[in-house]
């Protein structure tokens, strides 16, 4: 049975510089994985790579056993890339339900839809309700997004890479900047995600990587350094120096 | 807007989560006692204001330019500083029909519309290689010019800088003459406006719509989800197009002339002047932009026939400086006050 996702060798140069060098990594069905990585790794890069924004220079990526790799961002998107963004990037003059709604009707094909009104098909009422009620965004659903609260704001990025019904899903460091206050209510939120879709998270924050992850890939240099479970990686010296707890040392 | 204020429960029924969302869903396309009142306005303006029809159709017909422009920057982000090409276009194509074709001005409607959509999709995959403003302004604004260009040159079709001559239009549906006082002319606009009015509507608060809202917001958010950007912008340009193209056959059908004037850069600001003198992403914004422009324009050069512009700048510079959600408030503050006051 093919991987969820697969990269191999996969390569990306901006001039001299390699930002991915060479990664092969295999992401299996229902993973929890954890990607993680000093400043400047390339863990954003090879997101991008993931999901189209940028060109390889070399290497695949196979989506379910399909090659993706000279697919654009869109359709990759339509066959089951699901991200979210590092930087909030939200529908700031719509509401969560609007949001959501459009994520969901543009999956089911009726995003082209120009004669009907929106609002009246209760299939995708119905998923709205659901997904609002599962990213605890029942009490702000009907207000502007960018008038909601900083961990609303992250709690919805997540329910619009959701809506899309991803096979795979990204998530790039989604508690960065989350308030400690709402910390909770997001990490309860990233454990209750569904089963059938595979994740990969990118994360500075080692305590979540922990709670999340069954599966950790370290990154220097835009190159793989080390791979395994939780305890392993933990136990990696090599892993400890370079990152964990290279303060330590000295 | 006043829904945020009510307490709601912590925990709602899934039933009441999803009436919460088709509410929230069905506000756009909720139809507003204002917007009866204004259409209503609209067509006492036809019986109350018998000699003014001339001055109407011209406010009808630059509403419904101005409304196609806000369709595509109001719901879609997409700048223009040449859409004057879709309206002048539409001019000729109604003038050379009635003149090669037939008199009758719905046919001439149709083929204006059928022209303007095609150059729309033409030309609208040029803004979408580069998507900055900067350059949609300069791909649209050479696209006008070309097009002018081009009519000036093909005198032999277009009749050049001496203007079209010999535009006859038929009685409309055979039997209403168009009549010197504008009568016909502006119940013809009048109801050609309201009905592309109302399908724009219908588009705008569509799931189509909703995606054009999203991309003009995020439109790296809206790839990442899977939404065709290109085709999306691609389509709204041509139907904006298509409205532009029918508001110049039009003006074409009602003044029986056409001349370069029609693709004349000044169209293509003066559209965007009217815009965002009325405000821009709502659709009425064209048409209120358009009263209040054609007004003032009659106002000031009734008053000095020499310096109308000076004060139309004027004006235009003080509704940027004060900002449009201030200016739409200062209803509601005066109201407040006065109550508050009687209170007191």
């Amino acid at each position: 049975m093919s991987a969820a996702l697969q990269t191999i060798a996969l390569e990306k140069r901006f001039g001299g510089l390699t930002a991915t060098d060479k990664v092969s990594l295999t992401l299996r069905h229902g993973a929890r994985h954890a990607l993680i990585g000093p400043n400047g790794a390339g863990k954003t890069t090879f997101v991008n790579l993931l999901t189209g924004v940028l060109p390889a220079n070399g290497g695949q990526i196979l989506l379910d056993g399909q090659d993706v790799t000279r697919k654009g961002q869109i359709e990759r998107a339509r066959l089951g890339m699901g991200r979210t963004f590092q930087i909030n990037q939200l529908f700031g003059a719509m509401t969560p339900v609007e949001s959501i709604g459009l994520a969901v009707s543009e999956r089911m094909g009726g995003g082209s839809d120009f004669w009907r009104r929106v609002g009246t098909r209760s299939d995708i009422l119905n998923e709205i309700a659901e997904l609002v009620e599962r990213f605890r965004l029942t009490e702000v659903m009907d207000q502007p997004t960018r008038l909601l609260p900083y961990g609303k704001q992250r709690l919805l990025e997540i329910a619009l890479a959701l809506a899309s019904n991803p096979r795979v899903l990204l998530l790039d460091e989604p508690a960065a900047g989350v308030p400690e206050a709402e910390r909770a209510e997001l990490l309860e939120t990233l454990g209750e995600l569904p089963r059938d879709v595979s994740i990969l998270l990118i994360e500075h924050d080692m305590d979540l990587v922990f709670a999340f992850a069954d599966r950790i890939t370290v990154l220097v240099n835009g190159a793989l350094f080390a791979e395994g479970s939780v305890a392993e990686i933990m136990a990696d010296r090599r892993v400890q120096e370079v990152y964990l707890g290279s303060e330590e040392h000295d | 807007m006043t829904d945020t204020t009510f307490a709601t429960p912590l925990r709602a029924e899934p039933a009441g989560i999803e009436r919460r969302a088709a509410r929230d869903l069905l506000r756009r396309s909720r139809c507003k006692p204002a917007e009866i009142l204004f259409w209503l306005a609209a067509a006492a303006s036809f019986f109350l204001l018998p000699d003014r029809h001339l001055l109407l159709s011209e406010i009808a017909i630059l509403g419904l330019f101005a409304l196609s422009l806000d369709l595509i920057i109001g719901y879609a982000g997409v700048v223009s500083l040449g859409h004057g090409a879709f309206f002048g276009l539409g001019a000729y194509v109604a003038g050379l029909t009635s003149i090669h074709l037939t008199g009758e001005p719905l046919a001439g409607l149709a083929l204006a519309a059928l022209a303007a959509g095609l150059l729309g999709l033409l030309t609208g995959p040029l803004l979408l290689l580069r998507a900055s403003d900067l350059t949609r302004l300069m791909v649209t604004l050479g696209v006008a010019m070309l097009l002018l260009e081009a009519a000036n040159r093909a005198a032999w079709l277009t009749g050049g800088a001496d203007g079209l001559q010999g535009v006859m239009i038929a009685p409309l549906l055979g039997r209403f003459e168009f009549d010197l006082f504008g009568t016909t002319a502006y119940a013809y606009c009048l109801i050609v406006t309201f009905v592309l009015f109302l399908i724009a509507r219908r588009v705008v608060t569509s799931p189509y719509g909703l995606s054009l809202r999203a991309i003009r917001d995020n439109a790296l958010r809206a790839r990442s989800m899977g939404i065709p950007v290109g085709p999306r912008l691609l389509a709204i340009y041509a139907f904006s197009a298509v409205i532009a193209g029918i508001a110049g056959a039009l003006l074409t059908q009602t003044t029986m002339f056409v001349s370069l004037d029609v693709l004349a850069f000044h169209r293509s600001a003066d559209v965007l002047l009217v815009l965002v003198l009325g405000g821009v992403g709502y659709l009425y914004g064209g048409l209120i932009g358009a009263i209040a422009f054609k007004l003032l324009q009659d106002w000031f050069s009734a008053l000095t026939p020499q310096y109308w512009m000076f004060w139309m700048g004027l004006v235009l510079l003080v509704i940027v400086l004060i900002g449009r959600d201030r200016i739409d408030a200062l209803p509601r503050a005066i109201l407040r006050r006065i109550r508050k006051e009687g209170r007191a």
